[in-house]
């Protein structure tokens, strides 16, 4: 376990003041605080660090425990022996951050001041807990419930059919509990929706492409595709040109939320040409390209 | 009107050791709705985590109303551009490894 140099963190040197300790610590709250930077794992980290080194310096006995011991914090013992026999403390008052971050405090903080850093009595709302599933695109397909593990606890959700890449649900109470009986946080899950190799979304539609031989595409005819739930047989027109798209309605993603609507899907062909021609098949192409 | 889901402003305010004053004042900014019943004013259960946020860059960060205000429409732009980045990085995914 490292030491934390407080007074580094906070930018003061070890003479600040009550004051200068409470400017330096509401400047950077004001630059790192998870209120004003939702998201930023790394604001939230840093701003952990600035609530810590807080925590301490603003509170006279725990900086004055800092002080003394800060570098040989494994010998801080001692001094609650010494504490013990002085009489009780008094109340602390520090500005301490109350909201939607990890409000964990280092190894070396918990070595130094145990885990009770905060001593408010005021009801306050739990953090919010932030959380990321992934699914395939054909698991976003059906409506289907999945059992989550967040914070040891087990919840199972619901995950309606249609969901979108980056959609985020809220689970309203699912954070952590509230502070002196406040209540709890909400838990946010973003869903991260993969991709598939055969099918592009776009929103509900679908896009893939389908391969057809040269003698379908010219004289037309019929071809089978895959959809995201089967086999579909499609009739072609004759004289069908490269790139044409078709659309099936109805056949592409499930609406978000609206039970029996669909998207379409969108069929793009791509004609393979003859390879490895037999000389009559060269001769009867040459009469062709002579018919022109 | 039901008021199972509205929770009094100056209950809100005993909590968390604030005026009643900034309350009327976020009203009137429009930065909460706010409801007034029989001449006291509450506000939605829905509303709380956003009051809680307002408090904290209130009090713990020493910002004004001005502030706020500015900080609350530069926060919703960001959500907004964020969604549009989202909707964006979905559509782009049309034409990557084609």
């Amino acid at each position: 376990m490292e030491f934390v140099d407080y007074y580094n963190i906070l930018g003061v040197d070890k003479k600040a003041t009550e004051d200068d300790i409470k400017k330096a610590y509401r400047k950077l709250a004001r630059k790192l605080h998870p209120d004003l930077n939702p998201n930023d794992k790394d604001a939230h980290k840093k701003f952990q660090q600035v609530n810590e080194a807080n925590e301490v310096l603003s509170d006279a006995e725990k900086r004055k425990k800092y002080d003394q011991y800060g570098k040989d914090w494994q010998h801080a013992d001692q001094f609650e022996q010494q504490r013990q026999q002085q009489r009780q403390s008094q109340n602390q008052g520090g500005h301490s951050f109350s909201g939607d971050t990890d409000g964990d405090f280092s190894g070396f903080f918990e070595s130094m001041f145990g885990g009770a850093g905060r001593s408010r009595q005021t009801k306050f709302r739990g953090q919010d807990y932030n959380a990321e599933l992934k699914l395939g695109l054909t698991d976003a397909l059906e409506t289907h419930q999945q059992t989550l593990t967040v914070n040891g606890k087990n919840i199972r959700i619901t995950i309606p059919a249609g969901i979108e890449n980056g959609q985020i649900i809220k689970l309203k109470s699912h954070g952590a509990p509230g502070v002196n009986g406040g209540p709890a946080g909400d838990l946010f899950i973003t869903f991260v929706v993969g991709t598939h190799p055969g099918f592009k979304r776009m929103g509900n539609d679908l896009h893939t492409h389908a391969v057809i031989d040269l003698y379908t595409a010219m004289l037309g005819g019929e071809t089978t595709i895959d959809t995201l739930k089967g086999k579909v047989k499609l009739k072609v027109n004759a004289e069908t040109q490269f790139g044409t798209k078709i659309r099936l309605k109805g056949k592409g993603f499930p609406v978000y939320k609206k039970e029996g609507e669909f998207g379409d899907l969108y069929v793009t062909y791509d004609i393979k040409l003859p390879f490895n021609l037999t000389e009559k098949q060269k001769t009867l192409f040459t009469e062709l390209s002579q018919l022109k | 009107m039901p008021t199972t889901h509205l929770i009094a402003a100056n209950e809100f305010c005993i909590y968390h050791n604030i005026e009643l004053s900034f309350i009327y004042s976020l009203q009137q900014s429009g930065l909460i709705t706010g409801i007034v019943v029989e001449e006291k004013l509450f506000v939605e259960e829905s509303e709380l985590p956003q009051l809680e946020k307002l408090v904290r860059l209130y009090h713990e960060m020493d910002i004004n109303l001005e502030g706020i205000e500015t900080i609350t429409y530069l926060l919703q732009r960001m959500h907004d551009m964020q969604r549009q980045i989202t909707a964006l990085e979905n559509k782009l995914q049309m034409y990557e490894n084609e």
